[in-house]
C-alpha cells in the first residue's frame, strides 16, 4: 500500500507501548505516536494493554508469562498491525509466545506475532518510510544495538537507515552489538557484572565523541542512563523514537 | 557460593581483566569470519544436522561405535556415570602397572576428575597441553574449554615455571614455551600410559579423532604402551567422512584457524609391522547423564562440538572468566550443561548468570539455541533435584545406562538444527507445579493481566519512587539496582494519561 497516496485509507496501527515506556519513559510513547503518524498511519492505543510478560518468562515462570501472553493476544488480536518501540518486547511476542502457548492459543499467538513489529522495522521494512522528513542537525550519534532486536528480530539496519535518512552523522562505537548488561532481572541479580558491562558500553560510546547514544529499548537505556548518573561517563542516552520525533518538521 | 558472589573478586582482578581482553578479540575475529564466509548458514546447518543424526537413535549409534571399536582391536568400557568412568581408568592403570601418565587436552577427563583419581593410586599425571600444564602447576582447573590458561598473563606463567626450572625464566613467550617443551618431552618419552579424550569418534571406522595445535594428542597416542581414551557418547559422528563438514567449523570457531596444526586419528592399537601406537587401547564410553537429555529440549546440547565460541562471545564470561562459574564447563554451554550433567547438583545458579543477549546462540556453529535453553532451564530448576524437563517428540532411550546393551533399534534419520523448541503446555503447567513455586510471579501475572490492577500498581510505584530529580538514588527493595545505578521515578503522568488527554483534546 502506498502510504503517500491521499486517496488510500490510512492504515491503522495498534501501539503496544510496553510497561517500561508506559511507566518510566512515556515520552518515548508519544514520540512513537508522532513517528507513526508522520508515516501516514492512524494510531490506536488499546486501553487494556499491560505487559508482554517477559520478566516472568526470563525468571523461570513460564506459566505466569503465559497468562500475560494470553492477555496480550486477546487485547491485540482485533488489530491488523501492532507496533511497539521495543525490540525486546516484540521478540517476546514473536519468538516466545508461540513457544509458551499451546493448542488454539498457540495458533492465535502465531497469527498475532506475525503482525507485531518493532517500531524501526515497521517504519523501514513494512511501511517503507525510512525518510520521514526528519532533519537531525546536532552532533554525531552513535547507535547501541539492543540484543533482542538485533539477534532475535534481525534489526540493526533499520535504526541506521532512519537516522541516516534524517541526515544524522553516525559514528560507530567499538562494538555496537555488545550487550549493555541490562538483561531484565539479570541487572538485579548480577549487579556487579551488569554494571561492569554498562561501564564498558558507556566508555565505548564516549570514545566515539558522539553527542548522543541512540538505542531502541527503554530497558537498556534506563539501565545505561541510571549508571551514567553515577559514573558520569558517556554521551546522552536517548531512545531512537525521541531523537527522530524531535527532528520532525 | 554463586557466580554473583564470585564475580566482584574476578572483576577486581587486574591480571584476569587484562587476560580476558584476548577472549573478546578472538570472538570478534571468529564472528567477522563467519559473517564474511558466504555459505556459513549452509555449513552450520549441515554440521548441525550431522551432529543431530545420532540423537534420533543414540543407543543404536553407541552399539555401532562399540562394535567398530572392538573390530579394530580396542577394549570398550561403557560407563554410566563419571565415577564409573574414573574407576574404570583407575582399574586399567592398576592392572597395567602404570606409573607415569601423560594426557592430551581433554575436558571429558576433567568432567570425571581423572587426575585426582589416578594420583590417589600413585600414578604421576602430566598434562601435555601447554595451557592445561600451566593450570595443573597452578593447582587450578581450566578456565576455558579451548584455552585453559587464558586467565593467566605471561608474567604469571613465568612465575609458575621458574621454580620448576630452578632459575628465573624471562617473561617471554618463546622462552616459556621452550622450557615447557623440554620438560614435557621427557615426560612424554617416559610415559607408560597415554590418556586422551576425543573430539570425535567415527561410528563406521571406530576412529578416535583428536584436534590439537601442539602435538600433545600425537604424543599421547603414539609413545605410551597403553592408551586410554575417555569418549563421551555425544562425540559420535556417524561416518569418518562427516568430519569434512564438521572439523573446519570446529577449528574456525575455536581458534579462528582453517585447520589446526595437528589432527590425530587413532584406529585401534598398534598392528603387526607398525612402528608406533599403543599396544593396548582402551576406550571408555561415558554417558554421564547425557542419555537423560535425549527426547528433551536439552538434547540440543548433545550436538555441541566444544569449540568454546560461546564462551568467547559471552559478555558475562568476558567479564568474570571461567573460574567464576566454578564448574568444569563454563560460559553459556557450561551454564546449560552443568546442572544437566551433574543431575541437578551443581551450577543451579548458572542459567541465571546471563543477560540473555543471545551472542552465544548467534555464534554457535551447530545452531544450538543456547539462550533459549538458559531461559528454559530457569523454569525447570525451580523443582529441586535433577532437571526433569518435559519430553518432546521421540521416545527417550531406556533408563538403565549404556551397559544395558542394545537400545531400541530404529533407522537413523537426520534432524535439522532446531530453531528454538516448543515449551509444551507452559500455559497449562501452572496446575502441575506446586502452588508455592513462582508464587510471586503467579500473583504478578494475575494482577498485571488486569488493566485496572496494573494501573493501580503503577500508581503505587509512583508514590514509592517519587523524587524531585526524577531519579531514585536509593530504593530499598530494588534488588541490587540502586547499589550502582540510579532508578528512574515512575513517570507522572504515565503514557496512558498522556494519550487519553490527547484524545480528549481532539
Amino acid at each position: 500500500m502506498d502510504l503517500n497516496d491521499p486517496a488510500a485509507v490510512r492504515p491503522q496501527v495498534a501501539l503496544f507501548v510496553t510497561c517500561t515506556v508506559d511507566s518510566v519513559a512515556p515520552k518515548v510513547g508519544t514520540a512513537t505516536v508522532r513517528l507513526l503518524e508522520a508515516a501516514g498511519v492512524e494510531v490506536v492505543v488499546p486501553a487494556a494493554q499491560t505487559c508482554c510478560g517477559q520478566p516472568a518468562a526470563n525468571s523461570g515462570a513460564p506459566e505466569a508469562a503465559a497468562v500475560l501472553a494470553r492477555h496480550f493476544v486477546e487485547v491485540f488480536e482485533p488489530y491488523e498491525t501492532i507496533v511497539s518501540p521495543s525490540g525486546s518486547c516484540v521478540a517476546m511476542v514473536r519468538h516466545w509466545y508461540p513457544r509458551l502457548l499451546s493448542g488454539s492459543w498457540r495458533t492465535r499467538a502465531e497469527a498475532v506475532a506475525e503482525r507485531t513489529h518493532e517500531l524501526t522495522a515497521y517504519l523501514v521494512d513494512v511501511a517503507g518510510r525510512a525518510d520521514l522528513g526528519a532533519v537531525i542537525d546536532g552532533g554525531p550519534l552513535t547507535v547501541h544495538d539492543s540484543c533482542h532486536g538485533l539477534r532475535v528480530l534481525g534489526l540493526g539496519h533499520a535504526a541506521r537507515e532512519l537516522l541516516g535518512a534524517a541526515g544524522a552523522k553516525i559514528v560507530e562505537m567499538d562494538d555496537p552489538e555488545a550487550c549493555c548488561g541490562f538483561g531484565g532481572t539479570f541487572a538485579l541479580k548480577h549487579t556487579a557484572v551488569s554494571t561492569a558491562m554498562a561501564d564498558a558500553k558507556l566508555r565505548d560510546s564516549a570514545a566515539t565523541g558522539a553527542a548522543c547514544m541512540v538505542g531502541g529499548d527503554a530497558g537498556c537505556l534506563v539501565h545505561l542512563e541510571g549508571r551514567q548518573r553515577r559514573c558520569g561517563i558517556g554521551p546522552a542516552v536517548r531512545h531512537i523514537a525521541e531523537v527522530l520525533a524531535e527532528a520532525l518538521p | 557460593m554463586t557466580l554473583a558472589a564470585r564475580a566482584p573478586a574476578a572483576l577486581a582482578d587486574e591480571h584476569l581483566q587484562q587476560a580476558l581482553g584476548r577472549i573478546t578479540d578472538r570472538y570478534r575475529l571468529v564472528r567477522a569470519r563467519a559473517r564474511e564466509t558466504p555459505d556459513t548458514d549452509d555449513r552450520k546447518h549441515r554440521a548441525g544436522a550431522l551432529r543431530r543424526e545420532i540423537l534420533a537413535d543414540l543407543d543404536g549409534w553407541i552399539d555401532r561405535v562399540t562394535s567398530s571399536l572392538e573390530r579394530v582391536g580396542a577394549v570398550v568400557h561403557r560407563c554410566a556415570t563419571a565415577a564409573d568412568a574414573a574407576e574404570t581408568v583407575v582399574a586399567i592403570a592398576r592392572a597395567e602397572g602404570s606409573r607415569l601418565a601423560v594426557k592430551s587436552k581433554s575436558m571429558a577427563t576433567e568432567e570425571i576428575h581423572l587426575n585426582a583419581a589416578l594420583e590417589a593410586i600413585g600414578v604421576e599425571v602430566i598434562e601435555g597441553d601447554l595451557g592445561e600444564y600451566i593450570v595443573q602447576i597452578a593447582g587450578e582447573r581450566p578456565s576455558h574449554i579451548i584455552t585453559p590458561a587464558i586467565h593467566k598473563t605471561l608474567g604469571q606463567v613465568a612465575d609458575l615455571f621458574s621454580p620448576l626450572a630452578g632459575h628465573t625464566l624471562p617473561v617471554e613467550r618463546e622462552a616459556l614455551c621452550a622450557f615447557a617443551r623440554d620438560h614435557l618431552r621427557t615426560k612424554f618419552l617416559n610415559a607408560d600410559l597415554g590418556i586422551t579424550g576425543a573430539n570425535f569418534v567415527a561410528a563406521d571406522t571406530g576412529t578416535i579423532v583428536l584436534v590439537t595445535n601442539e602435538g600433545n594428542g600425537r604424543m599421547a597416542t603414539t609413545v605410551p604402551r597403553v592408551q586410554v581414551s575417555v569418549v563421551p557418547i555425544d562425540k559420535i559422528v556417524p561416518r569418518l567422512a562427516d568430519l569434512g563438514a564438521i572439523l573446519p567449523l570446529l577449528t574456525e570457531h575455536a581458534t579462528n584457524q582453517s585447520i589446526t596444526a595437528y589432527l590425530s586419528m587413532t584406529t585401534g592399537p598398534r598392528r603387526a609391522g607398525e612402528i608406533d601406537g599403543p599396544e593396548v587401547l582402551h576406550v571408555v564410553l561415558l554417558d554421564g547423564h547425557r542419555r537423560d537429555l535425549v527426547g528433551t529440549p536439552y538434547e540440543e546440547m548433545l550436538a555441541c562440538i566444544r569449540c568454546g565460541a560461546c564462551l568467547n562471545a559471552c559478555p558475562v564470561y568476558a567479564k568474570v572468566g571461567g573460574h567464576a562459574y566454578d564448574s568444569v564447563y563454563p560460559g553459556p554451554m557450561g551454564s546449560v550443561l552443568t546442572p544437566l550433567l551433574s543431575g541437578g547438583t551443581e551450577g543451579r545458579d548458572l542459567p541465571f548468570a546471563s543477560s540473555l543477549c543471545g551472542a552465544c546462540t548467534e555464534i554457535c556453529p551447530v545452531g544450538i539455541p543456547l539462550a533459549d535453553l538458559l531461559v528454559r532451564l530457569r523454569a525447570d530448576l525451580r523443582t529441586p533435584g535433577p532437571v526433569v524437563p518435559a519430553r518432546v517428540g521421540r521416545t527417550p532411550p531406556g533408563r538403565a545406562g549404556p551397559q544395558a546393551g542394545p537400545g531400541p533399534v530404529s533407522s537413523p534419520g537426520t534432524r535439522p538444527p532446531a530453531a528454538g523448541f516448543p515449551w509444551p503446555g507452559a500455559d497449562a503447567a501452572l496446575s502441575r507445579q506446586p502452588w508455592y513455586r513462582s508464587l510471586g510471579w503467579s500473583i504478578w501475572a494475575r494482577v498485571w493481566s488486569r488493566p485496572r490492577l496494573y494501573r493501580a500498581t503503577l500508581a503505587l510505584g509512583r508514590l514509592v519512587t517519587r523524587r524531585r530529580s526524577g531519579w531514585c538514588r536509593r530504593l530499598p527493595g530494588s534488588g541490587g539496582w540502586t547499589a550502582t545505578r540510579d532508578l528512574p521515578s515512575l513517570a507522572q503522568p504515565g503514557f496512558r494519561r498522556l494519550w487519553t488527554d490527547r484524545e480528549h483534546r481532539r
